[in-house]
């Protein structure tokens, strides 16, 4: 690698009972780069991203942040102290705890269990939840309890615990799955701005949502890269038009 | 940290009631109707006891969402180490007039102290014990089981396992602990002779203070932000790894402060019940201490607390009334609470939805989670 890359997988293979869910996938990402993945359902978008965020290990590849950190020997918890976040396709927040909670345990921070003991809640991690639920749109939320949230308030708090974990890779499993047309739009807008500070790999059905996100597309089929572009080129590529849009 | 309303009914009941069943047993002639007979002052002692257990219990299974069913092992564990000072209190005043061999050591034989009793004649000694013994082994017992990631029924059953193991080591002679007859026949405690009234009002007013203490500072825990993660951890414990939380050691501190916790209940249980033997470690112990929470709530405190009082008080009218049906009643009592009262009797008091008893039911997070691991 002559270029720094911030994420760099090469020839990953994953397989379940045989069946290869990433055959030799290879993708390079760019610091501050944004990515869209899209592919028909089963193509292993999401083992992509299990493998990570440490929750699969591959048999078979590289993957390597930074210059040299080796991801393949870390454990979650450790990969997302690097400043990996994920957003699951499912909203998943902490329901019982109030809405600020949430955004406080995301912090970036301490996570051992001796500092929370004694943690108080600084003057500055005060102000970060206030601006946090002014990105969010949560700010007359902030004392309800997560599971009061209705399923589009509660992708955008798991959004917020994202952006609060201040994340140097963020990687978003189907943000708009489930939202109307006008939040849609909003999501775009807020990884947009979200891209400004962190790189993002944004997995996506919703053709639409990647065409306004307008950035470098990789199509998945079958575990491995079918294609790679701008949304314009890969849509006039034969090849995912037979697998994927020509359906 | 600020008390709200039912941290201090729940102090105002527990040290209020401590002092006026103190004061109308000790100030009021033992011929007046008004007179507290000091029977009950022991039972109402043993009853803080078992709140000191399940306060423990509801720690780790109320905010943890570890179903412990071994938890009277470190009750016990604390008991037997006050037993063992208290044996050696007794002295040359034993049958054997052994000045140093508690009675059941000269009776099987032994001419010499084993050194795992050495110091146990020290009162503060026997304090160390009680806090190191059950907080070691909880200590290494969750070290293996949170790092392997055992979980739900299977660590319940592990918990299970461990308590029946130590009941069946403490019943060995060989043990040193008095075999199956356990210890009893104690004379005093620092001094103070345990068939005296002021004795065991003493002990039932300390029990009282060391549980609200004990109360306070589970309290204090659940509300830090180490309580917070503990929450997040119960209902969506794979999601707090991908925020960077290791959930294996939020799991462990809990569970060893629990099983101090626990081991202070029993060091206190001991002197007011006079005796300890292995039948404390019965499994059916530590699955009674988890209906007391169910039944006065799980999630809350003083809940456990409650629990543990009201249904011991049952207990106690139903075992000497109708001997026989104690185990269908509290068989029947757990089902019913399951079924009718989720949050609990504390949730009849408590109408506010801000309790954390219902958090205890499996959120739709964690199974959102779960789908999403099984995708
Ligand atoms: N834990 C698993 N065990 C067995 N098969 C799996 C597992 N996870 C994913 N798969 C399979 O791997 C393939 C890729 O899945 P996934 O990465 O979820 O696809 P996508 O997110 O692109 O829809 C699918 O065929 C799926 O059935
Ligand atoms: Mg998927």
């Amino acid at each position: 690698m002559a270029e720094p890359t911030l994420l760099y997988l090469d020839g990953v293979t994953v397989s379940f009972d045989g069946f290869k869910a990433l055959d030799a996938l290879s993708l390079v990402l760019e610091p501050g780069e944004m990515r869209a993945v899209i592919g028909p359902n089963g193509a292993g978008k999401t083992t992509m991203m299990d493998v990570i965020t440490g929750k699969t290990r591959p048999e078979e590849g590289h993957v390597v942040f930074g210059s040299d950190i080796d991801l393949r020997k870390l454990d979650e918890p450790a990969i997302a102290r690097l400043g990996i976040g994920r957003k699951f396709q499912r909203p998943t927040v902490f329901e019982p705890l109030s809405v600020r909670d949430n955004l406080l345990l995301a912090l970036a921070g301490d996570r051992g269990p001796r500092f929370a003991l004694w943690a108080r809640e600084t003057a500055h991690e005060r102000m970060r939840i206030d601006d946090l639920l002014e990105t969010i749109r949560l700010t007359d939320e902030r004392d309800r309890r997560a599971a009061n949230l209705s399923h589009g308030q509660k992708q955008w708090l798991e959004i917020g615990m994202l952006l609060a974990q201040d994340p140097k890779l963020l990687l978003v499993d189907e943000p708009v799955a489930g939202m109307t047309d006008a939040e849609t739009e909003a999501t775009a807008e807020l990884l947009r701005k979200i891209n400004q500070k962190s790189s993002i790999v944004v997995v996506e059905h919703d053709m639409a949502f990647v065409r306004a996100l307008g950035v470098k597309v990789t199509v998945l089929h079958e575990g491995k890269v079918l294609a790679e572009g701008s949304i314009d080129t890969i849509q006039n590529n034969p090849r995912v038009v037979e697998v994927y849009l020509g359906r | 940290m600020r008390l709200d309303g039912g941290a201090i009914a729940t102090l105002a009941c527990l040290l209020g009631g401590a002092a006026l069943l103190a004061i109308f047993n000790l100030a009021i002639a033992a011929g007046s109707a008004l007179h507290v007979p000091s029977f009950v002052v022991s039972i109402v002692g043993k009853y803080l006891c078992y709140a000191i257990l399940a306060l423990a219990v509801d720690l780790v299974w109320g905010y943890a969402g570890i179903l412990t069913l071994g938890h009277a092992a470190f009750f016990a564990l604390g008991g037997y180490a006050m037993g063992m000072y208290l044996m050696r209190e007794i002295g040359a005043r034993g049958v054997y007039a052994n000045p140093t061999l508690p009675d059941f050591m000269v009776f099987i034989g032994w001419n010499k102290l084993p050194w795992y009793w050495y110091g146990s004649e020290h009162f503060l000694f026997a304090l160390i014990l009680v806090v190191l013994v059950p907080g070691i082994l909880a200590f290494v017992f969750g070290w293996f089981a949170f790092r392997s990631r055992v979980s739900g029924v299977y660590l319940s059953i592990i918990t299970q396992a461990l308590t029946y193991a130590l009941m069946l080591a403490f019943f060995r002679n060989d043990m040193g602990f008095g075999g199956n007859n356990g210890m009893t026949d104690f004379k005093d405690i620092i001094g103070f002779p345990l068939d005296k009234e002021t004795t065991s009002v003493g002990l039932m007013l300390a029990t009282a203070v060391i549980l609200s203490l004990a109360y306070l500072l589970a309290r204090a825990t659940t509300r830090s932000r180490f309580g917070k993660v503990l929450i997040a951890v119960r209902d969506a414990e794979p999601r707090t790894r991908f925020l960077g939380y290791r959930p294996e050691s939020y799991k462990l501190v809990v569970w060893t402060l629990s099983a101090v916790i626990a081991g202070i209940g029993g060091a206190l249980y001991v002197p007011q019940v006079g005796i300890i033997n292995p039948s404390e470690f019965a499994p059916a112990n530590s699955i009674e201490a988890v209906i007391w929470v169910a039944v006065g709530g799980r999630g809350t405190l003083s809940g456990a607390i409650l629990g543990a009082v009201l249904v011991n008080l049952g207990k106690t009218w139903l075992t000497s009334a109708l001997p026989d049906v104690w185990l269908f009643a509290i068989g029947g009592l757990f089902i019913l609470v399951t079924l009718f009262l989720p949050r609990g009797l504390i949730g009849l008091f408590s109408g506010r939805g801000s309790t954390t008893a219902e958090r205890g039911r499996q959120s739709a997070a964690s199974e959102a989670v779960m789908r999403e691991a099984a995708e």
